[in-house]
């Protein structure tokens, strides 16, 4: 009885103990609507000594680009970019505290924009299991850990390329539905002007009737 | 006093966990929207944590439980997935159908008809293979470390799979929608010219036959 709440009381911390560590990295990635004029922060808590990537990419919406400033709990400023179109940026934590991001579109007056961002804090955390003993890892493990290391890359890249192709093509989604739209405006502007012309002529040769017969 | 001690453990790590992820502010009567391009088949899991804003401290309060957050998830086609009021804490899950952008929008359960107060909403959206729960598989189907590894590279290449699917669909609809311009363009321009002979001819016809009735051709 006592062998077997030690046991599940192990087995317990064993897993409260992974648990913290899982909740200690996080990686976050959203693709959000950025009205114009509008500024967007993201805040993360962060503990001293990480290593946190922020990326950021602009998918759609005028000129395909955004203010970015990204701040320290002491509002040092530790990233600030103007008008940029995606980047990456990979600081460590100098001290604890809510770190900021912020998007902001107030230079633009009526375009508004989707944003893509990723926030993470921290390594990838390990797979429960792994890590726990301090033995050296066997070869086939550590092939393991290359192929999982590659995998992310790829996937990595397959996010990269994608946020690439949905910029192609809602522009050429955009430029599609402004085709036909102008077309029609402009076949509608023709034959206005050339029943409008042919109207003027016959104004200029049309003789005006006298109001005299009624005096 | 044990599992007094587990239970507050267990509070300790979901706070923690919790506590972590990115937030943002937004009003009370505020919708909040964003988007996830996903292949189909693809889970999604977004957790999230509500706190209404504090008046007398000026900070937020640690819980607020009377606050619910309705939590709205549509598919490309338009199509609301998922549309419930869930407690100020927790979790949602859908599975896409259809691939293509999923817009997952968040606003509380306000009734008031202006901006209240502000809101602090941490969230966490983990998509696909992130998603995965390994420690949950590697307890359930008693799998070894390298089993577990081999599992979660198996996940990862299915994912990435159904990706590479997914953007050879997109890049059809795209290739689609180019030559759908090319094509308008085409027409628009062979039509325009017509449009213009037509419009000519009927100037010239109508002016010549106007001038003929008023005798000065």
């Amino acid at each position: 009885m006592r062998w077997g709440a030690r046991v599940s009381g192990a087995a317990f911390g064993a897993a409260l103990l992974l648990g913290l560590l899982a909740a200690l990295t996080e990686a976050v990635e959203l693709t959000f609507e950025l009205p114009d004029n509008a500024k967007e922060c993201f805040f993360q808590e962060i503990t001293k000594n990480t290593t946190c990537t922020l990326e950021f990419q602009v998918v759609t919406g005028g000129h395909y680009d955004v203010d970015v400033i990204l701040e320290a709990p002491n509002k040092e400023v530790l990233y600030r970019k103007v008008k940029t179109q995606f980047d990456s940026h990979t600081f460590t934590a100098t001290m604890d505290g809510v770190y900021s991001a912020c998007f902001s579109n107030e230079f633009s007056t009526f375009s508004h924009k989707l944003v893509y961002m990723d926030f993470s804090v921290g390594d990838e955390p390990a797979l429960p299991g792994i890590g726990e003993h301090t033995t050296v890892i066997t070869q086939m493990e550590s092939s393991a850990q290359e192929i999982h290391k590659s995998l992310n890359s790829v996937a990595d890249y397959q996010t990269h390329h994608r946020l690439r192709e949905a910029q192609g093509r809602k522009r050429a989604e955009d430029l599609n539905s402004r085709v036909l739209t102008w077309s029609i405006c402009e076949t509608v502007a023709v034959v206005f002007c050339a029943i409008g012309q042919v109207l003027v002529l016959r104004n200029f040769f049309t003789e005006r009737r006298p109001y005299t017969q009624f005096n | 006093m044990n599992t007094l001690a587990k239970i507050l453990a267990l509070v300790l790590v979901i706070c923690v966990k919790l506590a972590t992820p990115l937030y943002f502010h937004i009003g009370e009567t505020e919708r909040k929207c964003f988007i996830e391009e996903i292949p189909d088949e693809t889970q999604v899991i977004g957790n999230y944590k509500v706190q209404l804003y504090d008046p007398r401290t000026g900070g937020f309060m640690p819980s607020s439980p009377g606050i619910g957050m309705h939590v709205e998830v549509k598919d490309p086609e338009d199509k609301t997935i998922l549309s419930r009021v869930y407690s100020s804490e927790g979790r949602f899950t859908f599975t896409s159908h259809t691939p293509g952008e999923h817009v997952i929008c968040l606003y509380s359960n306000s009734t008031k008809w202006f901006s209240g107060t502000q809101l602090r909403v941490h969230l966490d959206i983990q998509v696909g293979e992130h998603a995965i729960d390994y420690a949950n598989i590697a307890q359930k189907e008693k799998l070894s470390e390298l089993q577990l590894r081999v599992r979660q590279l198996l996940d990862q290449v299915e994912q990435i799979t159904k990706e590479q699917n997914y953007q050879r669909y997109r890049e059809e609809r795209f290739r689609q929608t180019s030559e759908s311009t090319n094509q308008r363009v085409l027409w628009w321009s062979l039509a325009q010219t017509c449009v213009l002979l037509v419009m000519g001819a009927w100037q010239m016809k109508h002016l010549k036959s106007f001038f003929e009735a008023k005798k000065l051709v």
